[in-house]
């Protein structure tokens, strides 16, 4: 008598599919500084860098159940670290971007020793005082502009490269490669042995604790790891705007509430959810900035009823609608066809 | 002397950041809430305040006849409509809901009065003062805050121990469904929780408008003094959030008299000292 074999398998071929496809997107976005304009180039950053706070914030959040409202506080953090490596230490920009993420990375050590006192919401606020913090502090820096803030110098401008056209697309691909890098380890951190633990924590903290996964190491590492790599999108956030204010570099709003929307939106606790949230994010940004605050109301009476009716966003309803996974997660049973 | 005088506008100011914190404080103690969008209600009933009074041309006290029941409402038909919506063992959905609210609030407001920053005008009782031997002068309205903020926090630790809806609080906050059993509804109790929470507010927010100017944005700020408060005093403690406020107001003013810009920055600072020393808060009596 034969027993039945079953081997398990991840990807599909709807997954393989989409990589293909990914591949080639990234492939056509590398090429934008030729076939878009300006404006569009300037988009095209922003979005990416959206996209990558977005897929951090749900890592933390969706993952982890470190509900974080402070994230502005790595943001600024970044911005206010390149300033302060090229205007005082002399470093080249481009340098002073992944120094930034250690330096990012390195303070967020004692914050989690403080705020990881704190549960759920609290801990949520608490990461807002740590931001709040921040700002104050830098806006007490005299030699950074105090509260008013500060430009980067020319000289520094021009030593990225000298001329314009060339320092905006080398801007745009360093943030289109940082939004790849981000997406892929956030997706090679989920598949390891450390992600499937992560996963299990989310789906069941007390469950998960009796098989032995150790709960505060596991958020401190992703803690550790999105602090990092915020603190270098918000070096690359002002190095693009040139100018840097505490109000700008901690905005509550700008850095972590649209960060929200745009993961609840999309699909909370899913890689795909804030790729779909930040496509709806803007495409709702686009049509309807001109309406200024009703469009803020409108994205938060959005982000409730999604909440509300649809827990898991359009992605989550997407996925248990059609049954797919463009970033395969879960593991399947598969029965081996046998040859005999 | 100055700084006797600053440590004594610490104590009283202190009194409006537990006000802040009671109405947070109340709800979490009894559904395990985090209103996000608290301190933009107090804001909104700032802005209430300001509406009822200028236009029926009344003392802003006496606005809170109008202002009182409207947020009462307010936060009843606010907990059941959406917030028991998003109660259960996940603790996003409560977070992110009242997130949202924060935002529509804020928004709403700019909408309606601008980003102006706007005054409660309460006549002469801003102004005087009382003074004590030794050159230290208290004045009559933050003397009057203060004293009006221990009032109803008596108010309400009478309520939660000494009331049958107090004991209804305690037993949906210890086991909901045997209080359900027991024919309470829980629904309800959560919305009278909220409900209470908003007058706490409203008074809060009237407060507020007179002492300072306030704007649509001002929210978060308060909403942070108090939970702050809450922290420092400890997690379910009403008489403990009274000393958090009291600490948070007292190293606020010394910080501000070092230092202008140092204001908020002591605050915030105190707040993480304490989280750092004593993580459950002085006097904690709850498990978060």
């Amino acid at each position: 008598m034969a027993t039945d074999r079953f081997e398990i398998v991840q990807s599909s071929s709807t997954s393989r599919i989409s990589i293909f496809i990914a591949f080639f997107i990234i492939i056509i976005l590398f090429f934008a500084p030729w076939w878009a304009g300006r404006a569009d180039i300037r988009l095209l950053s922003e979005i990416f860098l959206y996209l990558s706070l977005a897929s951090l914030w749900n890592l933390l959040a969706g993952y982890c159940g470190l509900v974080s409202v402070g994230q502005q506080a790595f943001v600024g953090f970044g911005g206010y670290l390149l300033f302060a490596l090229t205007i005082f230490a002399g470093f080249n920009p481009l340098l002073a971007i992944p120094i930034s993420g250690i330096f990012g990375a390195l303070i967020s050590l004692p914050i989690a020793f403080l705020i990881f006192r704190l549960r759920g919401a609290y801990f949520a606020i608490g990461t807002w005082v740590v931001a709040e913090v921040f700002r104050l502090s830098f806006a007490q820096i005299q030699s950074l502009g105090g509260g008013s803030g500060s430009s980067l110098p020319v000289a520094i401008v021009k030593s990225i490269a000298s001329n314009k056209a060339m320092r905006e697309s080398l801007i745009y691909w360093m943030i289109l490669g940082l939004t790849v890098l981000i997406l892929v380890s956030v997706y090679l951190i989920l598949r390891s042995r450390r992600g499937i633990a992560l996963i299990a924590i989310r789906d069941n903290e007390l469950a998960s604790k009796s098989l032995g996964i150790n709960i505060t190491r596991s958020k401190l590492f992703v803690y550790i790891i999105t602090s990092g790599l915020t603190t270098i999108l918000g070096a690359l956030i002002f190095l693009q705007k040139l100018r840097i204010s505490p109000d700008a570099a901690f905005n509550v709003n700008d850095w972590t509430a649209f960060v929200i929307f745009i993961v609840v939106i999309g699909g909370i606790g899913t890689i795909e959810g804030p790729i779909i949230g930040v496509l709806i994010f803007f495409l709702l940004r686009e049509t309807l900035a001109d309406l200024g605050t009703i469009y803020l109301i409108m994205l938060g009476c959005v982000a409730i009823a999604v909440m509300i009716k649809a827990p898991k966003g359009v992605w989550g309803f997407v996925s248990s609608t059609f049954k797919i996974e463009l970033f395969p997660l879960s593991r399947k049973l598969k029965k081996q066809i046998k040859e005999n | 002397m100055d700084w006797i005088n600053s440590i004594i506008q610490g104590i009283l100011v202190g009194g409006l950041y537990a006000l802040f914190a009671a109405g947070l404080s109340l709800i979490f103690g009894v559904m395990r809430l985090v209103n996000i969008a608290h301190g933009d209600l107090i804001i909104l009933s700032a802005f209430l305040g300001l509406t009822v009074s200028s236009s029926l041309n009344l003392h802003p006290f006496a606005s809170l006849i109008v202002v009182l029941p409207i947020m009462g409402f307010f936060g009843y038909l606010l907990q059941r409509g959406i917030l028991n919506k998003t109660l259960g063992n996940d603790i996003l959905p409560p977070l992110l809901v009242t997130f949202g609210l924060s935002v529509i609030i804020q928004n709403g407001l700019m909408e309606l009065y601008t980003a102006d920053p706007q005054k409660m005008n309460a006549g002469n009782i801003e102004v005087a003062s009382l003074s004590l031997p030794g050159g230290l002068n208290i004045g009559w309205f933050p003397l009057l805050m203060f004293i009006i903020s221990i009032i109803i926090i008596g108010i309400l630790q009478f309520i939660f121990y000494k009331t049958a809806l107090g004991r209804a609080f305690r037993a949906t906050s210890d086991d909901q469904e045997i209080a359900q059993l027991m024919g309470l509804n829980k629904n309800h109790i959560y919305g009278l929780a909220m409900a209470i929470s908003m007058i706490v507010v409203a008074i809060a927010g009237i407060f507020l408008g007179i002492r300072t100017s306030f704007d649509p944005a001002a929210g978060p700020s308060r909403l942070i003094f108090g939970f702050e408060a809450v922290i420092i005093g400890g997690l379910g403690n009403l008489w403990g959030t009274l000393i958090g406020g009291i600490i948070l107001g007292v190293s606020q003013n010394i910080g501000a008299k070092i230092n202008p810009g140092w204001q908020l920055l002591a605050g915030h600072i105190a707040f993480l000292v304490v989280l750092a020393i004593r993580p459950k808060g002085l006097f904690h009596r709850v498990d978060g």
